[in-house]
């Protein structure tokens, strides 16, 4: 049922990855993306999944998590991989060719590399970023990494803060609709026959309840907010100050020489000019 | 007395129902539960926060379906043919914990008739119906035309609980329907459901922390400890084991306390001995059998 959706799931743990500042996996993360997305050779993906199964053997997330969070993207697989098969021109003596359908190598080559980088982009993020921070710690490093923003006025923690809300408020609002889906359905209500347009309309019984109580919690909230006198981020203190350690400064020095050397391997391997090379 | 009977109108026989199962957050909120509930009786349904027993009466009107076992309507398996299970609903009527917040329609009149829109009746029969179950769940003719959102918390109780009893069901189960009201919401509202099971004939399932209640408005009761049925017998017989029901965290009556220690004192009192009424009788009856 709707419980059963995982949203941005955190895995509780004391791993490696697990201990790094939140901020330092935020950096990681974008440096991480940077760099599956310039790699262009074949040998430097190999690399890449080297280096991924080895964070996910530093996050202490089990394999069939992984392969859990993959399947969803099962369909966008089959999806790009038809189209860059038949639609990929190559050099050369096509591999394959009937009627009007013509596969080279370097379509089937495009095919797998597509799906190689999308798995490594979702795995590599969901390791370093949802799977092993809590959303409260990622929130925090966001606001303190975006915190030179405030200089030109941008409201840093008013944003943060919402965020934060927002995550917390999922899984109640998911509770929520459980419940309300549950009541009208104990009405008669039917959601699941009719046409289009009566399934719309269907769901204003659930909807119109769900507002409301949307509503209701944010009234409490600000209350509740402004009855501990919260008014933004103006000289607030953190519980806990996040700090650099040993292992941030290596982690970021050591995905930093993972982008240099999928950079400086881009422009080796072409030279070299074996194997295949995506454009 | 015997957990299932002939004269049942709704059973559970061997039911087993797990939530979040083949996952690390797996609990077993149900474990072979066979019971049954007397046909045209209120019967309260008492237990423990967690004892299965919201999870138990969705099961009767098939919003969940039992993992195994079956449930059996006039002794037909409501899930016999699983897309007819709308049809058992409109039989088998479920008013939720806190059920204000299915409210939705732009006016009182209109949501209360959703169920029996949904059952597809037309418009004079649904409205014939909505003044019947306004009448019975307590809602004053004057909030008919106003938005369920105006109403006070009480009144917004009171159109849900109208909602359900507008689909004129066999079987009518409450989930707490007094939480959270006033001494006289409380009793407008049970008063109102006995109504409902005294003129109607129905089936009334009244799931209740409040002993208090279940020793006011119902005829039996079944208890529930940890996912299965610790007991099922009249109300008066229930009442009579009141160290087992402290002992697996009931609360008993206060006053069924007050002669409990009475008793205890050699005030030997006779009677109804879980009502105010019952008890006043009982010692005013003592008190005269001192004098003569």
């Amino acid at each position: 049922m709707l419980s059963d959706i995982t949203l941005g799931q955190f895995f509780p743990g004391k791993s490696l990855l697990h201990r790094l500042d939140p901020r330092t996996k935020v950096i990681l993360s974008v440096l991480y993306m940077v760099a599956v997305f310039a790699a262009k050779h074949v040998f430097l993906y190999a690399w890449m999944i080297a280096v991924t199964v080895l964070m996910i053997a530093l996050s202490g997330i089990s394999g069939k998590v992984i392969l859990k969070s993959l399947k969803p993207l099962l369909f966008i697989f089959l999806f790009t991989s038809i189209l860059n098969v038949f639609f990929t021109t190559g050099e050369g003596e096509p591999l394959l060719s009937f009627w009007r359908i013509r596969i080279y190598t370097e379509g089937l080559w495009r095919a797998l590399l597509m799906v190689v980088r999308v798995s490594l982009l979702v795995t590599g993020v969901s390791v370093l970023l949802t799977y092993t921070t809590s959303p409260i710690a990622l929130t925090d490093a966001i606001e303190r990494l975006l915190a030179p923003l405030k200089l030109i006025k941008v409201p840093v923690h008013d944003f943060a803060m919402m965020m934060s809300i927002a995550l917390r408020f999922i899984p109640t609002l998911v509770e929520e609709t459980e419940k309300i889906m549950n009541a009208q359905k104990a009405r008669g209500a039917d959601f699941t026959s009719g046409g289009l347009l009566r399934r719309a309309k269907a769901l204003i019984p659930i909807l119109i309840p769900l507002f409301i109580s949307s509503f209701n919690h944010a009234n409490d909230l600000a209350i509740a907010m402004e009855c501990r006198c919260y008014r933004g981020g103006q000289g607030r203190t953190k519980m806990t100050e996040l700090r650099y350690g040993g292992r941030d400064y290596l982690a970021m020095v050591l995905c930093a020489g993972l982008l240099a050397a999928v950079l400086v391997g881009n422009g080796f391997f072409l030279r070299l000019g074996v194997g295949y090379y995506m454009p | 007395m015997d957990r299932l009977q002939r004269q049942d109108k709704v059973q559970l026989q061997n039911v087993t129902y797990t939530y979040s199962a083949n996952t690390p957050f797996e609990k077993e909120a149900l474990s072979d539960v066979s019971v049954g509930f007397a046909a045209g009786r209120i019967t309260g349904l008492i237990g423990h926060t967690g004892s299965g027993k919201s999870t138990l009466v969705q099961m009767l009107n098939g919003l969940l379906r039992p993992m195994q076992g079956k449930v059996y309507l006039d002794g037909l398996d409501i899930w016999e043919n699983p897309k007819e299970i709308r049809q058992v609903r409109f039989r088998v009527g479920l008013v939720m914990q806190y059920p204000e917040y299915q409210l939705f329609d732009e006016t009182v009149m209109a949501d209360i008739g959703f169920g029996p829109k949904n059952m597809g009746l037309d418009a004079q029969e649904i409205r014939q119906r909505c003044l019947e179950a306004a009448a019975f769940a307590g809602v004053h003719p004057s909030l008919f035309d106003k938005s369920p959102f105006e109403l006070s918390g009480g009144e917004k109780r009171r159109v849900a609980i109208a909602g359900v009893l507008a689909m004129k069901p066999e079987v009518l189960i409450l989930d707490e329907p007094a939480a959270g009201l006033d001494p006289r919401g409380r009793k407008t509202v049970l008063s109102g459901i006995r109504r409902y099971n005294r003129e109607t004939g129905a089936t009334v399932i009244l799931v209740s922390h409040s002993m208090e209640d279940l020793a006011t408005y119902c005829d039996e009761a079944v208890v529930m400890k940890g996912g299965q049925v610790y007991a099922r017998g009249q109300v008066a017989d229930i009442f009579t084991r009141t160290q087992e029901l402290v002992a697996i965290g009931l609360d008993v009556p206060q006053i069924a306390r007050v002669a409990a220690l009475l008793q205890k004192e050699g005030i030997a009192l006779q009677g109804t001995l879980y009502t105010v009424e019952g008890v006043e009788e009982a010692i005013l009856k003592y008190i005269g059998g001192v004098k003569n």
